[in-house]
């Protein structure tokens, strides 16, 4: 006998993904973010994804936390689930491993996926469920009006912390690269482009993709990435990193990162002492590799790396259960509670 | 040899007791199983420390086991034991006080040594004074028995030390007449690669048999004979395992999956890992980071489509409250089971305790209500999952069961139920965009749709946020939330036009009324048979269904001159039933992490009936 859902799944099978537009992932909802604020571009450019990855919208799940960045389900026609402060992890966890046949996203915020949510974060990573995290970072608490938030720089002057905060921010790239995740990007919301290309590659990938998104609170912390997205700055303090290519930055192209040791540090290619062929040449299968770049982001001296850290390969925990249950099924024949009720001692009263 | 007279008894209780290392818990086991395919009734308790090997010879570390059958009824564990075996002075003085005056001990010598005596606070060998002078004392050098039983083995002293357990086991097989073979059978297959331990596990419990048999020691041996049970199939079953089976069996009238997203938890681990089993059956078991991401993921199963359950005690209950809110808020079925322990905070991890009922009633910010539902007995845990998964899957809410530790740990026979006869409890899924509204209700139960991701068409949003009526839309409309607020209250409501009215047991008014509900049942059914005995107008109403109650609770209690409440608590149902009922309803309270003992109860009863309460 199958389950009602295995129905349901085998009688829908057969239904492709239409030839979805932008415009069909948009819900009649109002956005209510703030005029200006970094999200309208992630939702703007998920939206414009989701029409490539050719899963049909009955099939997509969109769960969220709590924060701003929460209210992205209510904005995408497709299934979702607004929860409660950070454990939309924890929902999508479930949720995917009772469905395999979903494809479940995450949106989270520095707050909720760091902070309160931050225990169900590192499971979730070292598990490596099928999932699609997008964590908005925007340095700050923007929903319950300005506290400093677990990225926020130490000496954060806010609400909460009128004398400059105290603590170290995560840098969340690494603390996902930590619990060993097997997908880990940073994009930036004012680089529509690159955003949508390391969306795309997050949703191919197979076990936890975790994309760190800088987004602009333009309310309560106006400016905190300005640096790296803005024309005047941004080729300064950027470094792109692309899996077989060296790291080369500034606004001429002249200047590049070369490993010294295990540290990093930035070389002209204009003095003549250094060519292309002396710099780090990116490779997202290396783990290594990636920790020392991911941890480039909290020293001032080196640009801050942006692109794919880490893309490697690693058993999903939705898909061993799944194979778990077919072994147990092969090796002992589909559970019958009957059989399973009066095995062992049993006697019979007449 | 010597000629053994053999005595019939109508029931027994035993308790074996050693140190938490010394095997009691599976000794007792061994010993239910035998009894229990010998037909005798039986409800066993077993009582043991937080620490998995607390320091040798300590109080603390003392691990008991307590079995009462019989060929009549067998309602609890007994509140006394009539035979107790002990395997060290620290055994003998933890338990000696639920020994019957006139009652046998069985003492392993060897475990009374001076440091023995010492740990255990003795000043001196209770064996060699006259302080055990009311009982009949056995002395058996157990250690050195099973030693020589070994001596021609090469094996170690550890291994030697450590099969002392089934030369006593062997012992008590002898004296109450039940056959080896249920426990030979049981260490052929769980020995079956370690060849040394089942022969020394084999040799000893013999040997434990053959001393009984062949020395002077015990003049007299007992037969119990098998009870008078409804005719069917039985197995002994804890309420851990029934519980388990309960939601497999919902899981596959529903035909739906199993899906239990679980932390680890005295005393209801034990549900995960018995769950966990049964990947074969489709079941899937995630243990999770915490406890709220149990909940957690069980709510995104749910979602899914799953029959979403979460496992725990008390003070995970605690700690999953928000997501139950938010259970409660998108309207998704979940079953929350709280094996209830002595709380509160880390409390009593291993003893019983009914005092998370208010808890589970009121326990969370908002209204927020829900079904509660407690089992009464072990076997009965099985119905309780059932029903438990049956009103969350009709009514679209979290439901909460309670049983306690007693319950969950505790056995009895359990008549193996017609799995065709049992109701076939499958949802609706939404399948067609046609009117679908997420938040529309069906017109008698008021449950909202479920429409499950994966359907064409039926894309839509949920989320704690409150909901328009019909639409499911976010909405601040103050006249709204007031509707939705009464619209959930209502639904939970209603559950009550689809419950068994309460039965009352005796006769439906008199002179007091003994109100219970959860693991006290089999207490408070030995106390009232007792009671209307002697001859006094006394009856029993034991609560399963705690939200809603059974339409004809107040009815029943307006019909008694005196409402008695005894609760393993400081008066939580108490409280229910004054409040809701306005009934001038007294409580008997013990909370000392212990069934309730009869006797007690017995002279409260008395007092009442007499007018001096």
């Amino acid at each position: 006998m199958t389950t009602l859902i295995e129905d349901l799944v085998n009688s829908t099978a057969g239904i492709p993904a239409q030839k979805y537009s932008a415009k069909d992932f948009a819900t009649d909802q109002d956005v209510r973010w703030c005029p200006g604020c970094g999200d309208y571009s992630i939702l703007a450019q998920t939206q414009r994804v989701m029409p490539d990855l050719g899963i049909p919208k009955h099939k997509t799940v969109f769960v969220s936390g709590i924060g701003c960045s929460s209210r992205f389900p209510y904005y995408m026609d497709t299934f979702g689930f607004h929860s409660i402060h950070g454990r939309a992890t924890a929902i999508a966890s479930g949720l995917k491993i009772a469905r395999p046949d979903l494809s479940v996203w995450v949106v989270t915020g520095d707050g909720d996926g760091m902070s309160i949510g931050g225990n169900h974060f590192i499971h979730l990573m070292r598990r490596n469920i099928d999932l699609n995290v997008l964590l908005f970072n925007n340095q700050i608490y923007g929903l319950t009006k300005g506290q400093y938030s677990p990225t926020s720089e130490i000496g954060k002057i806010t609400k909460s912390t009128p004398f400059g905060s105290l603590d170290f921010p995560f840098n969340p790239a690494s603390l996902a690269l930590g619990s060993s995740a097997t997908f880990v990007a940073r994009t930036l919301d004012r680089d529509p482009k690159h955003m949508q290309g390391i969306i795309k590659r997050a949703a191919e990938h197979k076990g936890t993709s975790f994309v760190e998104i800088y987004q602009n609170c333009n309310v309560f912390n106006d400016g905190a990435f300005f640096q790296f997205t803005e024309k005047d700055s941004k080729d300064e303090t950027v470094v792109f990193i692309e899996h077989g290519k060296p790291l080369i930055f500034g606004k001429e192209k002249e200047k590049g990162i070369r490993l010294n040791g295990f540290s990093p540090e930035v070389v002209s290619l204009k003095d003549g002492k250094y060519s292309v062929n002396d710099l780090l040449v990116h490779n997202e299968k290396d783990t290594t590799l990636s920790f020392i770049l991911a941890d480039m982001t909290h020293k001032p001296h080196l640009p801050r790396p942006v692109g794919i850290f880490l893309a490697i390969d690693r058993p999903v925990y939705d898909r061993e259960m799944d194979r778990q249950i077919s072994f147990a099924r092969e090796q002992r024949g589909i559970g019958d509670l009957k059989k399973l009720f009066t095995s062992g001692d049993s006697w019979v009263v007449q | 040899m010597a000629q053994k007279t053999i005595e019939n008894l109508e029931e027994v209780t035993i308790r074996f007791a050693g140190d938490s290392g010394d095997g009691m818990q599976l000794t007792g086991t061994q010993f239910t199983n035998t009894t229990a395919i010998l037909g005798n009734d039986l409800s066993t308790l077993p009582d043991y420390p937080a620490e998995i090997r607390a320091p040798a010879g300590t109080l603390f570390g003392v691990s008991g086991f307590q079995i009462h059958f019989g060929s009549n009824e067998i309602n609890t564990p007994g509140d006394h034991c009539d035979v107790l075996v002990a395997m060290n002075a620290a055994a003998l003085k933890v338990n000696l006080q639920s020994l019957l005056d006139g009652g046998s001990i069985i003492v392993n010598t060897d475990g009374f040594n001076d440091k023995n005596l010492k740990l255990a606070g003795y000043t001196q060998n209770p064996l060699k004074d006259d302080s055990l002078s009311k009982f009949r004392v056995y002395e058996v050098d157990i250690s050195k028995l099973t030693a020589l039983a070994l001596q021609d083995m090469t094996i170690s002293g550890k291994l030697i030390d450590r099969s002392k357990n089934f030369f006593a086991l062997g012992m008590m097989y002898w004296m109450y007449n039940r056959p080896l073979e249920t426990t030979l059978d049981w260490l052929k297959t769980k020995f079956k690669n370690k060849p040394e331990i089942l022969e020394a596990n084999i040799r000893v419990l013999k040997a434990g048999w053959n001393f009984s048999e062949t020395t002077e020691i015990f003049a007299v041996r007992y037969d119990v004979a098998p009870a008078k049970l409804p005719p069917g199939r039985y197995r002994n079953i804890t309420g851990n395992q029934a519980v388990a089976w309960g939601f497999m069996a919902a899981a596959k009238k529903a035909k739906l999956e199993l899906f239990l997203g679980s932390y680890p938890i005295t005393p209801a681990s034990d549900i995960l890992h018995e769950l966990s089993l049964y990947k074969s059956h489709g079941v899937k078991t995630f243990q999770a980071e915490d406890e709220i991401a149990g909940i957690s993921s069980a709510i995104g199963a749910s979602f899914g489509g799953a029959l979403a359950i979460t496992t725990t005690s008390g003070p995970g209950v605690a700690l999953k409250t928000e997501a139950i809110g938010l259970a409660v808020m998108v309207e998704l079925p979940l079953v929350i089971c709280n094996v209830q322990r002595g709380g509160p905070s880390t409390g009593l991890p291993t003893k019983t305790e009914q005092a998370d009922l208010l808890q589970a009633l009121y326990g969370r910010n908002g209204e927020a209500p829900l079904p509660v539902i407690a089992a009464s007995t072990p076997s009965g845990c099985f119905d309780a999952a059932f029903e438990a998964s049956r009103i969350a899957l009709k009514y679209m809410t979290p439901v909460i069961l309670l049983t306690d530790g007693y319950l969950g740990n505790g056995s009895e026979p359990w008549m193996i139920p017609d799995l065709d006869a049992l109701p076939d409890i499958s949802p609706s899924f939404v399948t067609t965009p046609e009117g679908f509204q997420p938040y529309s209700r069906d017109h008698d139960t008021l449950a909202r749709p479920w429409a499950i991701p994966g359907t064409p068409g039926l894309e839509h949003r949920i989320g704690g946020l409150e909901k328009q009526d019909i639409t499911g839309n976010v909405s601040y409309d103050p006249e709204n939330h007031d509707l939705m607020v009464r619209l959930r209250a209502e639904k939970i409501e209603r559950i009550a036009n689809d419950i068994p009215l309460a039965e009352v047991e005796g006769a439906p008014s008199g002179d007091l009324l003994i109100v219970g509900w959860g693991g006290t049942y089999g207490s408070l059914k030995n106390v009232v048979a007792r009671q209307r005995a002697k001859g006094h107008s006394v009856s029993h109403l034991h609560l399963r269904y705690l939200n809603p109650m059974p339409r004809n609770v107040g009815e029943i209690l307006l019909k008694f001159k005196h409402v008695l409440v005894p609760e393993i608590n400081l008066g939580q149902l108490v409280k229910v039933l004054r409040s809701k009922y306005l009934v001038p309803a007294t409580g008997f309270n013990k909370v000392r992490g212990l069934p309730l003992r009869s006797a007690e109860l017995e002279i409260e009863i008395e007092e009442i009936l007499k007018g001096k309460r």
